[in-house]
């Protein structure tokens, strides 16, 4: 997969828009390249940690939900110690960061942002979609989070409490969704199925 | 203040224990505008606005160390400060109960007058 010479330009830069390369994507190369040289990192372990990355993806994330959605008791264990229950369906969230879990009710809507980076439960819903990083998304979810809301599709009763969650600290956030009520009977997989990984950021709502 | 007042972190010798978060849940506090040098995990529209400590989420390092490869210690009471949007912004639409949540370390939190 990584055979051949490691061109300067392997993969395209990810950026904001259009453009050149940026003074933190030099930075970044350039630290990546002395810690190789000097041998404290090998390009084989920093291709490992891309790995791990890229083989996580919401369906994880979804698979917590519907344990959530169908077990009462799991949910309790969720909300109270996350990295436990989630432990428990056999998925590893590693020891970057502690999660937590967001419930929505009838009464309050998450919705999480980073307004300081991207922080994100990466171990629970793989790399975040480009928009998440946006400098859009990030200063206008905390000031109009009702008019963000509302371009992606989701417009809630006023009696709804929007809770932005600005993850800036320890804790990377999942929003645990409110189950639809026309999925009675429906078992996990079939439950997984309509859990978006937005649903899990707070910018979709599960469609039965 | 809701708790008994202790020492503020920043005037803690590296290395000394930390005597305990100073905020119970419910506390009203205030975010200090203080400007920071170098990184820090508290964001600019919070700063200098009056909050509700919602809950204690953990006692961790200080990112503001830690990011200088430093130990990071003493940690730091992190605490999920909830304000109300209303009292973010002037001109905030929404609905009343809207709110925001933030994890703020005890370095940046002040009580605040009832």
């Amino acid at each position: 997969m990584h055979d051949g010479h490691h061109d300067d330009h392997d993969h395209a830069p990810i950026t904001d828009g259009e453009g050149s390369v940026s003074r933190f994507e030099v930075l970044e190369q350039s630290i990546r390249e002395l810690l190789i040289e000097k041998g404290i990192l090998s390009a084989q372990a920093i291709a490992d940690r891309i790995d791990v990355l890229d083989s996580r993806n919401p369906s994880l994330g979804a698979q917590v939900v519907a344990r959530a959605w169908t077990d009462e008791a799991y949910k309790a264990r969720l909300l109270a110690d996350p990295r436990a229950a989630i432990g428990e369906l056999g998925i590893d969230i590693g020891h970057l960061a502690e999660f937590g879990v967001l419930e929505n009710t009838d009464q309050v809507h998450h919705v999480v942002v980073c307004t300081l980076c991207s922080c994100y439960p990466k171990m629970l819903l793989g790399v975040p979609p480009a928009w998440y990083k946006s400098s859009a998304y990030r200063g206008r979810t905390v000031r109009e989070p009702r008019a963000v809301l509302g371009e992606f599709g989701v417009t809630l009763a006023d009696d709804v409490a929007v809770r932005v969650y600005d993850s800036t600290a320890d804790l990377r956030y999942l929003v645990l969704p409110r189950r639809p009520d026309a999925t009675a009977g429906w078992d996990a997989d079939q439950l997984a199925a309509i859990v978006t990984r937005d649903c899990m950021i707070g910018t979709a709502l599960p469609q039965a | 203040m809701a708790s008994q007042p202790a020492k503020a972190a920043s005037t803690l010798a590296p290395g000394s224990a930390y005597p305990g978060p100073r905020f119970s849940e419910g506390a009203r506090v205030h975010v200090d505008s203080r400007e920071a040098i170098g990184h820090c995990r508290t964001p600019y529209y919070v700063r200098g606005k009056a909050g509700t400590v919602a809950s204690l989420v953990g006692i961790f390092p200080n990112p503001e160390q830690l990011a200088y490869h430093r130990p990071g210690l003493p940690k730091l009471p992190l605490y999920r400060v909830r304000f109300m949007q209303a009292e973010l912004w002037e001109d905030y639409a929404g609905a009343a109960d809207d709110h925001l949540d933030v994890d703020i370390y005890e370095s940046w939190l002040e009580a605040a007058d009832a």
